[in-house]
């Protein structure tokens, strides 16, 4: 068998009534919060898990495994995908769900052209 | 406007029913999500990212003030009090909950919208000219020829199950607005020698394998329309692919086969399509032109027009960009814009809703169309109502004067909403927007068209510039194409090279711009003239000389 590094992983899925993302906890609950899910590090225990998930399938839609990190305040999205899933949409900061998760890509912002913009003043200043 | 009849209703009304038995199976368990999907699917419920999402049809892009107001109440009731209008005239509302569906669907039916065939592999919402029945380009209203290809093929037997999707577009005016050459079947109605008929285009399509619609017959006479185009889908029913799901859209089966040979299948199955017509569709035809009865037009006043323009520059400015000629020299098509710098393209509240509802009420004989560039038209206004109309836009935070110049970008919903996005999408329009609204006038007509997948759904294949948001190794990265067109002189764009990281991609765009007013004859010749005349190189030239912009390049 590969020895290969497992990267960690949670259970994922969208609530059947909402839509909304949730997470699978340690305790077997369907959590909101992305820190409250079960953080798993073994290959065969996720599997398990995704099984126990896929069974539940009047409360859960398309469960599935997403890569995590460990951290200190629980798992943290390593794909910017899973971060916009456990934040919520970046062009309406008013719909989000969670702070930016770390994974999470800057905004884009249409940075003024320093160069242009003295171009400009000078301009005005004549 | 088409209004519904008692066999309509009855029709929405069943399908309604069924579906909230079908979604009460799915909470109580009776149904699994795959015996599900396809049901929900089939009345434009998807599952996104964060929600559900409902996809409401507006047919052909016409929709009657209290279809409007009915739109802002599904959005103020059962979602988050916005709608997001599409590139293919639809709505789509990104936080429902699925329960709350059946509510939705039953409210919109009481002023005769659905969201049947919004989704799946069936005929979907048939698109038209959104100035339809007001341009003065226009040779024929194609909205009644549209209606009838609806009532047609909403619940057609036979094309419930295509091997895929199928999109077709119907134009009245040789000024293609509709982008029919990238819709499987494209219709042009035409004139030859008196006769009225159409230029029929098949095979066009964005994409993952971009394509543009090819001449199937340079003139089909008006009567034969629907047999032919029942042709057109049952050779593909045929010969489409079932096997690969990228290679089963009919511009595959067209570029695979050859187009004389589809051609020929379609000859093959014309005759007998033609005879089951007896003619009852031209009855029907001619039954619903009568519905699109253009509306009693008042005479109107141009100069008050012309006295407001001379003493407000900001109202000149709006006439300027977001008036189109309308078919009465005293009247105009009026353009607003979803597109105010820095907001999402195409998002409108339910209160802006309500408000365009009024508006067209008050100065446009209560008719509104939604613009494939998401935008929303009012199709008739008086021209001496154009400053009061100007100002009660203004109080909405509708009154921005930009249709047609770089900030009315085309964006898809991308990561921030879409399952299958490999990319954002939305943010980088408004950053674009933002970055360019100072200079925009100057710049003059550009569609800048943003996609966030392969999929295509933001245009960026026929955008003068074209930007493609990928997944590079977990980093997003922004492909640019240029000299893309979507009009009557349909071209697919061509990559430039090396895509952008998402930090890079705003200046990269800047940089184009700043060519193109380097090399541009003068002020009336628009970017796609100018790259069309001086070719790829010099805007290469300016977006790679800053090498180590581009991820690609490290
Ligand atoms: C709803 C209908 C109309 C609209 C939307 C409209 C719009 C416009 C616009 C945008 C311009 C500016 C063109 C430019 O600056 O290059 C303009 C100029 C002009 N229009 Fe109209 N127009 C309309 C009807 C008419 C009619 C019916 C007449 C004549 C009977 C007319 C006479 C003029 C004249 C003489 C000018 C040039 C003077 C100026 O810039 O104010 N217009 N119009
Ligand atoms: S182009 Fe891709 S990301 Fe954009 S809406 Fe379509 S499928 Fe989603």
């Amino acid at each position: 068998m590969s020895r290969r590094s497992f990267a960690p992983k949670v259970v994922t899925a969208n609530h059947l009534l909402d839509g909304d993302v949730v997470y699978l906890s340690a305790t077997g609950e369907w959590v909101r919060d992305l820190a409250r899910a079960e953080l798993i590090e073994d290959e065969a225990h996720a599997q398990i898990r995704l099984l126990d998930a896929e069974r539940q399938k009047n409360v859960v839609v398309g469960p599935y495994l997403a890569d995590m990190a460990p951290t200190g305040d629980g798992p943290v999205p390593t794909h910017f995908r899973e971060a916009f899933r456990a934040s919520g949409p970046s062009n309406r900061p008013e719909h989000r769900r969670a702070p930016p998760a770390p994974a999470t890509p800057d905004p884009i912002v249409a940075p003024r052209d320093t160069v242009r913009q003295q171009d400009r003043q000078t301009e005005g200043a004549l | 406007m088409y209004q519904y009849d008692d066999f309509d209703r009855a029709f929405l009304d069943e399908r309604n029913r069924q579906f909230r038995h079908q979604v009460e199976r799915r909470v109580d368990g009776s149904l699994t999500e795959d015996e599900f999907r396809p049901l929900r699917l089939m009345n434009g419920v998807y599952l996104q990212l964060h929600a559900y999402m409902l996809r409401v049809a507006i047919p052909y892009g016409t929709l009657r003030s209290d279809q409007m107001r009915a739109l802002a109440d599904l959005a103020e009731r059962w979602d988050r009090g916005y709608g997001h209008f599409t590139t293919r005239q639809n709505i789509q509302y990104n936080w429902p909950r699925l329960s709350d569906i059946p509510d939705m669907l039953d409210h919109l039916a009481t002023v005769g919208l659905h969201a049947i065939q919004t989704s799946g592999n069936t005929i979907r919402n048939v698109t038209a000219d959104h100035f339809a029945g007001a341009a003065a380009d226009e040779i024929a209203d194609p909205r009644p020829v549209a209606e009838l290809l609806r009532q047609w093929s909403t619940d057609h037997p036979e094309f419930q199950f295509l091997p895929r999707k199928f999109k077709i577009a119907i134009t009245g005016s040789p000024n293609d607005r509709a982008v029919t050459r990238s819709h499987d079947i494209g219709l042009r109605m035409i004139e030859r020698d008196g006769e009225a008929g159409y230029e029929v285009l098949v095979g066009g399509g964005l994409g993952r394998t971009p394509l543009i619609g090819q001449v199937l017959r340079a003139f089909l006479p008006k009567a034969d329309l629907l047999p032919y185009v029942e042709a057109i889908l049952a050779a593909y029913n045929a010969a489409g692919r079932r096997d690969n799901k990228y290679k089963a859209r009919l511009k595959i089966t067209v570029l695979e086969g050859g187009l004389d040979a589809f051609r020929a299948a379609v000859e093959a199955e014309f005759p007998a399509r033609r005879a089951a017509f007896t003619g009852v569709d031209q009855q029907l035809l001619a039954d619903i032109t009568t519905f699109f009865a253009p509306p009693a037009f008042r005479d109107a006043d141009v100069g008050l027009l012309h006295t407001a323009r001379a003493v407000d520059p900001v109202f000149r400015a709006w006439t300027d960009t977001n008036l189109h000629p309308h078919r009465r020299a005293d009247h105009a098509i009026v353009t607003i814009s979803l597109k105010a710098h820095g907001a999402t393209p195409g998002d409108a509240t339910a209160e802006q809703m309500r408000a365009m509802a009024d508006l067209a009420d008050e100065h446009g004989y209560g008719e509104l169309r939604i613009s494939h560039e998401q935008n929303v038209v009012l199709p008739h206004v008086p021209a001496d109502a154009l400053p009061a109309l100007h100002r009660a836009l203004k109080a909405h935070g509708l009154a921005t004067a930009n249709v047609g110049l770089a900030s009315d970008i085309i964006a898809c919903p991308g990561m921030d909403y879409c399952t299958l996005a490999t990319a954002r999408s939305i943010p980088v329009a408004q950053a674009i927007a933002l970055a360019l609204q100072e200079r925009e006038a100057e710049v003059g007509q550009l569609k800048i068209k943003i996609s966030g997948c392969i999929n295509a759904c933001g245009h960026h294949h026929v955008g003068h510039i074209g930007i493609l948001g990928l997944d590079r190794a977990g980093v997003e990265n922004y492909q640019i194409t240029l000299g893309g067109d979507g009009t009557e002189r349909a071209a697919v764009g061509e990559r430039t090279g090396p895509g952008f990281p998402a930090d890079r991609i705003v200046p990269a765009i800047e940089r184009l711009i700043d060519a193109y007013l380097d090399l541009r004859e003068g002020a009336d010749e628009p970017f796609i003239d100018t790259y069309r005349r001086v070719g790829m190189d010099p805007f290469k030239a300016a977006l790679y000389d800053h090498a180590e912009d581009t991820a690609d390049a490290a």
